[in-house]
Formats: C-alpha cells, structure tokens, sequence
C-alpha cells in the first residue's frame, strides 16, 4: 500500500501545469469539463463534510464547547485544555501504554512480517507456497471483536486449549485474559496472528521484481543461500522496509482502538489504557468534548511531526521517502 | 540454469529447505486452526466443551447451539440489519470512490493535482474522533445506519489505486469513442466500466468486508441497542458471562458455551465466502494500483 504515495508524488509531478486562469477560459473550461466535474461532486461533497469539516471543527480544541451555543459561539480558552492533558497524572501512563505497545508492533510484528515473506520467497514447491499464502491471509478479514472472541474461547479458564497448554507448559493457574502482565503478550499475539500474513504480500510483490539472472550470476559466483539472500533479496526490498517503516512510524500513536477497547477490562486498565480509548472514554462516554478533541489532536500533529521527521531521515541517508 | 543451482545445492541448503517446508505449515496451521477448534466446538454438546480441551471433530454432534441463534429474535435482527447495511453500504461506497477516482484519472482535469494533494492529506492527518462524531451529530445521523456508511464511506488509498488503474487503460479506446460521439458518462458507463470490473469487485469486497467487520461505528453512532449490528452482538454474546433468554429474545435459556461458538462462526463465515473471490483479484488489484503509478 505504502508505494502508492510514493507513486503518486512521481506520477503528480509529471502533471502539465493548467492554463493560466482568465475568466474566458474558466468559463470555456468548465464546459469543456462539466461531465468529469459532475462525477466528481459527491466526492468532493464527501471530503469536505466527513474529512475537512471536522478539521475545522477540531478548533472546539481550544474552546469550552457548548452544543446549544455552536463551535464559533463556545468561549475560546486558547491551551487550557492541552496544559490539563500534559498535567494529568494519567497522561504518563497512556504514554508509556500506547509507547511500549507501538515499540513491541515495530520490533516483532514488523520484523516477523519481514522474516516470513523471505521464508516464503525461499519456498521452491509452488503449490505449497501459494497453499501457505492462502491460509496466512485469512485472519486479516476477520473483525477484531471477532480476533478478541477467538482469544476468549482459546483462552476461557477452565477449557480453553491454550489455556490448559499454556498452564500445563508454566506449571501455573494463571487467567491470561485478566491478568495485566498478559494483556500486552496477548495483544501482539493478535496482532501477529491477523496482520503478519497479510502483511508480506507488499514485500513477496517486491520479491518477485527482483531479476532472477542476479541470483543465477550469483550462484555461477559460488554465493551461498544466505550470502544470496543478504547481498541481493534484502537489498532489493530495502526501499519498501523504508516505506513501510516511515508509514509505521507515523502511526506510532494509533493502537488500533478496536482491539484495545475490546481485550481491556476492570483489571487490566492500568497497563491497557491508550490514547484512542482514552478519547473515547473523556469524549464519548463522559460528554467532555474540547477536552477529547484537544487529546486527539496532540496525538494528530505527534503523528504528522512523526512522518515527517522519519521521511526527512531517510533522505538524508540517501534513501527514497515516501514525498 | 536448474543445474547449475543443483550443484551448490549443499547439505545446509537441502537442510534449511526440509526447515523451512515444516516452519511454513505450521504457521498455515496456526492461521486457520483456531478457527477450526471453534467450528468443531459450535456443533459440541456443553459437557464435551468443558471438558475437552481441545478437538477438531466433536464426539457427539449437536445444532442446538445454532438452532438457539436461529430462533433469537435478537441476533436475526442483527443479522438482517448488518447484510442490509452491508449491501446498500458497499454499494454507495464503491460508487462514490469510483465515480471520484475516474474524473481525477484525467491528467489534464483544472484542479486535479490540488485534489490529490488534499486527498493525500487527509491520509496523514486527520480531526479525529471526536470532531467527526460531532459533524455526524450535527447531521443527524445519529442512530441511523448512514453513520455506518457516510463517514467513511471513500477511503482514500482505495481512491487513489482505482484512479491509477483508470490512468493506465489505453487510452485508444476511449478516443474512438469521443470520436464516435459518446460523452463522458457514456464512455465511463460502456467503455471503462466493462474492462475495470475485477478491480471494481475488489474493492466493492474490501468495502463489504469493512462495513461487517465495522465495531467503532456502531459503538460510538449507535445508542440503540434494537439497531445493534452483527459485531455489536457477538460482542455481547462473547463477553457476558452468562446469557438469559431475554437477552436474546429466545423462549429458552440458549447453551452456555455453545452459543459463543456458534456467533462467532455465523459472523466469520460470510467473509470466509467472499474470501476466495478477493483472493483471486486483490494482489492484482493492489499491484497494479501501486507498481505502475
């Protein structure tokens, strides 16, 4: 997926630059235009009410909102609420929660996605690579109240099979599901299980570009398997990881609200509480919007910085970003 | 060439290989076996799912768990709902997309580069959850299913790899069709249309897929519980600790364990069907929107 901005930058800048507007050819272009510009109105309708709309309404951030008196009508309170945000004592933890679940989705999930796709690419029997791929995709289409109701079966007290193995092997009588030190195992035990196979279809994409005589030329050259894999198949996806890393990267601060909202409960709130549910639960559920509004905009403009600061990196070492 | 790999074929090699082969069915197993335990455990009487651990095949086999779904007022009006939403959804979705995607494949469209450029934005960053809910609100669609299919109803990575596929027909034969006097509608309808339908499948599956799978929207739009979708319902079968008649609008008390097994394979399955057929196109769909650009 990731290539596509990239794509997009490339194929943007090879755009011919329109006319120079005067108010006849505005006019003439209209016209001339008036069939694609009516397709396109609903579209354009839908960004504006459902994407720019609520950036314009995010200033509520800065106001006290009151729906009986309007955004523009709400008194203006400037940082207010981001100071009592960044002074609450619950901010540290749903930093630390929402920090360490990003880092373990980069360092395993991500690496393990990566692992995989070069273990596929190594398969020689088609039948049985294509077999592999088929089976590996399927947990990405399931929803994830559907992943967490699966977790709950495998893991009920009691009956569960991974329950019972996981006891057995640990010589414990641990329940998992409530337990906190097992709510982050959990999670990205989920989120390798749905996300990990799906994930290396963009790298075995990658893969299958690479020109197979480099691997005959090298294998004339005496390169063994791994000297092959690491001097010609990683170069080769080095500039998707890229891509991706920089994607991943700016999504550090998004945990995905649908799967910690649904594995979080009354005991493992202290280590399960992140900014999305956070929002949801002051903004939602308390009613306190410019208070939820202004959290999701700190962790918006984080994210922005994020992908920006990872792109300027990458070019500076000489590698393609994603603008 | 086949004998030239065979020759540094060594031990090692041929070693990884048998590795490799075992890794990789493992992990296949891995991604489908949970889902093979909970198909077994739907059709298993309530003392076999207490007591056996685990099991692919039930030792004695048993529809009272799906005939207790069946028969919960509760969960056909879920499910009736979610299909319903899910068709009329996919549908405006996919057509609002493709009908923005195909004006924007045009390179010389006044305005196209700004559109893009505030398209991509809208990838980065985004108001977030709260100021979205509250346009919804203040459009009162609150409590009515077009929140389940408005607010997201084009997805801008969708937008643009659909819009790149128009790019990269040839552009002949919509030239001989202007040529032949056709309008821009008409040639969108018989010329574009005709040759992008398996792209056009792809994502109306991708977009079917989202809307079932969908628990954010419901949760957060939908303070009805007789509106109350699929998700929302397995939800609440998967989580309570023990369910009473009246939670599912049936006449008996449903079994226990069973009912767990059963909702989570009667909301797994449709997507399982449509599976194959996303299979088939989506490593195209998506390369051809991503490599060529």
């Amino acid at each position: 997926m990731a290539t596509l901005i990239e794509a997009e930058a490339v194929s943007g800048g090879a755009d011919i630059t329109p006319r120079p507007p005067n108010r006849r050819n505005v006019r003439e272009t209209l016209v001339r235009y008036r069939w694609l510009l009516f397709l396109m109105l609903p579209g354009i309708i839908y960004f504006l009410l459902f994407r720019f709309w609520p950036m314009y309404g995010a200033q509520i951030a800065f106001r006290d909102y009151i729906p009986f008196l309007g955004i523009e009508g709400s008194q203006w309170v400037g940082w207010e609420h981001f100071e009592t945000f960044f002074t609450n004592p619950d901010f540290p933890r749903l930093l630390r929660n929402t920090l360490i679940l990003a880092a373990l989705s980069l360092f395993i999930a991500f690496p393990l996605t990566i692992v995989m796709a070069l273990l596929l690419n190594e398969l020689r029997l088609n039948i049985l690579k294509r077999t592999v791929q088929t089976l590996v995709y399927v947990p990405h289409f399931l929803s994830w109240t559907v992943v967490v109701s699966l977790t709950g079966l495998l893991f009920a007290v009691g009956n569960g099979p991974l329950w019972t193995l996981l006891n057995d092997v640990l010589g414990t009588d641990t329940n998992f599901l409530a337990d906190p030190a097992w709510f982050r195992p959990l999670i990205v035990l989920q989120d390798v299980w749905k996300n990990t196979g799906w994930g290396t279809i963009i790298f075995l994409a990658a893969l299958a570009g690479v020109d197979q005589e480099q691997y005959e030329a090298a294998i004339i050259d005496g390169a063994g398997r791994w000297q092959r894999v690491w001097h010609i198949t990683l170069p080769s996806i080095r500039s998707t990881i890229i891509v991706l890393l920089i994607l991943q990267t700016g999504q550090i601060l998004n945990t995905g609200f649908e799967q910690i909202y649904l594995m979080s409960n009354a005991l493992n709130r202290t280590v399960a509480d992140v900014f999305d549910t956070y929002v949801y639960f002051v903004g939602i559920q308390q009613g306190s919007y410019s208070y939820a509004t202004a959290v999701g905009l700190a962790k918006a403009i984080v994210g922005v910085i994020l992908i920006f600061g990872t792109n300027w990196l990458a070019k500076r070492f000489n590698q393609q970003g994603i603008f | 060439m086949a004998r030239v790999k065979y020759r540094f074929n060594t031990p090692a090699g041929k070693a990884f290989d048998v590795v490799n082969v075992v890794v990789l069915v493992g992990v296949g197993a891995i991604a489908i076996l949970p889902f093979l335990y909970v198909l077994a455990g739907s059709f298993a009487t309530e003392y076999e799912l207490t007591t056996r651990p685990f099991f692919l095949w039930p030792n004695e086999f048993t529809t009272d768990a799906y005939a207790s779904i069946l028969g919960s007022t509760v969960f056909v009006r879920a499910f009736i709902t979610t299909v319903a939403v899910t068709g009329v959804g996919t549908a405006i979705q996919l057509a609002l997309t493709a009908l923005m995607a195909y004006p924007l494949s045009k390179i010389d469209l006044p305005g196209r580069r700004t559109i893009m450029s505030l398209v991509v934005f809208t990838m980065v960053f985004s108001a977030g959850l709260i100021p979205t809910f509250l346009i919804v609100k203040e459009l009162g669609l609150l409590d009515t299913y077009w929140a389940l299919i408005l607010p997201a109803a084009i997805n801008p990575f969708s937008l643009i790899i659909i819009k790149n596929f128009f790019q990269e027909l040839p552009k002949e034969l919509e030239e001989s069709a202007k040529i032949d006097g056709a309008n821009e509608l008409r040639i969108l309808r018989s010329v574009v249309m005709p040759l992008s339908k398996p792209v056009l499948a792809t994502f109306a599956l991708f977009y079917a897929v989202g809307i079932w799978n969908d628990y954010m929207s419901p949760l957060i739009y939908l303070n009805d519980t007789s509106k109350w979708t699929l998700q929302m319902f397995l939800r609440q079968v998967t989580a309570a600790s023990s369910l009473t008649a009246e939670d599912l609008g049936n006449e008996l008390p449903p079994p226990a364990q069973g009912i767990k097994f059963a909702v989570v394979m009667v909301a797994t399955i449709p997507v399982l069907l449509a599976y194959p057929f996303l299979q088939k196109h989506f490593a195209k769909g998506m390369l051809i929107g991503s490599v060529k650009g």
